[in-house]
């Protein structure tokens, strides 16, 4: 890719970002573009885990919901300036991840798995449990809008002039973590953790580092989340929305930031866009894992551009590239 | 006294859902074992098993009918699931084949809630439910059916891996597939039948556990993963492990429940889990790798 085209990307992002802002009257689409922002941080947090990586966590939705309830417990019960609790989210699920990752990034596959899981559904049970402290079941309320120099951004449209750019910074920050040195260790890593070591690649760290990286990704989402709906409740941070931020990586494309973008757009979007498809959501979410992983396993774009090139190469009776 | 009478209560309904657990973990590791595929569709199964047996059972009031009924389907469903979406995987990496299975799970609980809705349906009792006191412990008659039956199946799974000739290529396959293939075993065979072995040992769990709970489209998702819980805490892969583990595991959730915060229950498996996994991931009685 030539520099030029790779500053046309984030230029076309940035101008759509704007133009969108500036077009849409409506309050209610703007609430999705909040949604679809705060999703995209979070799935391309756990594509850099589980798509660079190749390491699973089935418990993302945990550290969204660390995240989420710090926020929420220190601005709404403890008055705290919600700019500091913030980065005390970030604080409290970095750790919590790093605590986490010591032990479980020495498993590898499926046992990663269910230790993530494991965790997952752990501090679920807590968020339900702990009652004088997050308002159990029936969740935590009057939580304030975020601020900016005295500006509140109480209404869906003003806070989309935070969540987009802040969606355009962990976008840009991602691509160039992947394009670092960092990024190609991971890649080596995904694609064998014997030969990445063999490499002088300290996997081990660099395990810990991204999955810590991803967990803080998820602990903002958590933040901005909190603040935009005001209210939080234990139901949000479910083993199945685990699952759903697992599948909009898979439809996106593993590996793939900008695919995050559109994972997360279509997954979110397509819900609201069917009423009935509250009944059929969780059996589509299933649906889509499954036929993805099998037929398409680098994602819909990339998995149906290799059948079109594939279709081409036949016809012309050429040999595929190897 | 009344602590000792209630620890008996704790002992019973703990050995009742551990032996449920057992159930499960045994079928988590019977295809591990074949294909070292954890199957996360696993707990569906078991849900399966309950609701279609509870269907059958309205059809027709015989609970033998029900049971191999249920089971018989959930087999099928099970070798169906093995064909259809793992045999046909180009790239069977861990993270692909746990995407895959995840994703057979949260589908089959998907189809499962259309089929039969979110209410939750009961199934009476096998034989009645007048309860027997035995010493300090009251004992429901369906917690002897679980146990009972759980014991009679684990019987005859050791001896049809001991004794027969399917269940000794499949110990063959596990210890080394590539030399079981050698003396002519045909290993796609014997991924085929673990595959419809561990489901109908997750629907027989069900079936027996659902006049207990109840059944519901969405029982299967924890049960599931207790299930894998007693299976890592035994040790992947071993029978008596998976079984010890299942006891434990249910013993312990009980007493949990009893002594500290009914609330927590289900955080006590993902705890031993966590533990198990981070001190000793070979599992209570699995050999080091």
């Amino acid at each position: 890719m030539t520099l030029s085209r790779f500053a046309n990307r984030w230029l076309l992002f940035a101008l759509a970002v704007v133009a969108l802002g500036l077009a849409v009257a409506n309050e209610y689409l703007f609430t999705l573009f909040n949604f679809i922002g705060i999703n995209v941080i979070l799935v391309v947090g756990l594509n850099l885990l589980l798509g660079y990586g190749g390491q699973i966590s089935l418990g993302h939705a945990a550290f969204f919901g660390l995240g989420a309830y710090s926020s929420g417990i220190l601005t709404a019960t403890l008055g705290v300036n919600p700019w500091l609790a913030l980065p005390t989210g970030l604080a409290v699920s970095g750790v919590t991840a790093f605590l986490i990752g010591v032990p479980a990034l020495k498993l590898r596959g499926y046992y990663l798995a269910m230790a993530t899981l494991g965790f997952g559904i752990i501090v679920y049970i807590i968020l339900n449990e702990a009652t004088g402290l997050t308002g159990g079941p029936s969740g935590l309320a009057g939580i304030p809008s975020l601020s900016l120099a005295g500006f509140p951004l109480n209404t869906a449209r003003r806070l989309y002039w935070l969540i987009w750019p802040a969606v355009g910074l962990i976008l840009a920050l991602s691509a160039n973590l992947v394009d670092s040195r960092t990024g190609r260790a991971l890649r080596a890593l995904h694609e064998s953790e014997a030969a990445a070591q063999s490499l002088a690649v300290d996997t081990a760290r660099l395990k810990l580092k991204i999955f810590v990286w991803s967990a803080l990704y998820a602990s903002l989402a958590g933040s901005l989340y909190a603040h935009a709906l005001n209210f939080i409740a234990p139901s949000s941070f479910t083993f199945m929305f685990s699952i759903k931020l697992v599948t909009m990586v898979v439809l996106g494309g593993m590996a793939s930031i900008w695919g995050s973008l559109l994972g997360a757009a279509v997954l979110t979007v397509l819900p609201e866009l069917l009423a009935a498809f509250h009944d059929y959501e969780v059996v589509i979410f299933g649906a889509i894992l499954m036929v993805i992983m099998i037929f398409l396993p680098r994602g819909l774009v990339r998995g149906l551009m290799d059948l079109v090139e594939f279709r081409r190469y036949k016809k012309e009776g050429g040999r595929l590239p190897v | 006294m009344q602590i000792y009478a209630a620890l008996c209560q704790y002992l019973v309904s703990g050995l009742t859902n551990g032996a449920i657990y057992a159930l499960i973990a045994l079928g988590f590791g019977i295809i591990y074992n074949a294909t070292t595929i954890i199957n996360f569709a696993q707990g569906e199964m078991v849900m399966l098993g309950a609701l279609s047996a509870i269907s059958l059972y309205s059809l027709k009031p015989s609970f033998l009918f029900a049971f191999l009924g249920g089971v018989t389907l959930v087999t099928l469903v099970g070798l169906v699931f093995e064909r259809l979406a793992l045999r046909p995987v180009r790239d069977p990496s861990p993270i692909t084949l746990i995407i895959i299975t995840v994703g057979g799970a949260v589908f089959i609980k998907g189809v499962a809630m259309l089929l039969w809705g979110k209410e939750a349906y009961t199934l009476p009792p096998f034989s009645g439910d007048a309860p027997l006191h035995l010493g300090p412990a009251t004992v429901l008659p369906q917690n002897l059916w679980v146990l009972g039956l759980t014991a009679c199946l684990v019987i005859a799974l050791e001896a049809f891996f001991r004794l027969t000739l399917a269940g000794k290529a499949m110990r063959a396959c596990a210890y080394n597939p590539r030399a079981a293939r050698l003396v002519g075993i045909s290993t796609g065979r014997m991924v085929q039948l673990s595959f419809g072995l561990s489901a109908a040992l997750g629907a027989a769990g069900g079936i027996l556990i659902a006049p207990l709970t109840l059944g519901v489209y969405d029982m299967g998702t924890m049960l599931g993963l207790k299930g894998f819980c007693a299976a890592i805490l035994g040790g992947l892969g071993s029978l008596l492990g998976g079984v010890l583990g299942g006891l434990v595991l249910g013993v312990a959730e009980a007493l949990a429940s009893g002594l500290i915060s009914s609330g927590y229950r289900d955080a006590v498996a993902f705890c031993l889990l966590l533990l198990v996994l981070f001190l000793r991931p070979q599992g209570l009685l699995g050999g080091r790798e």
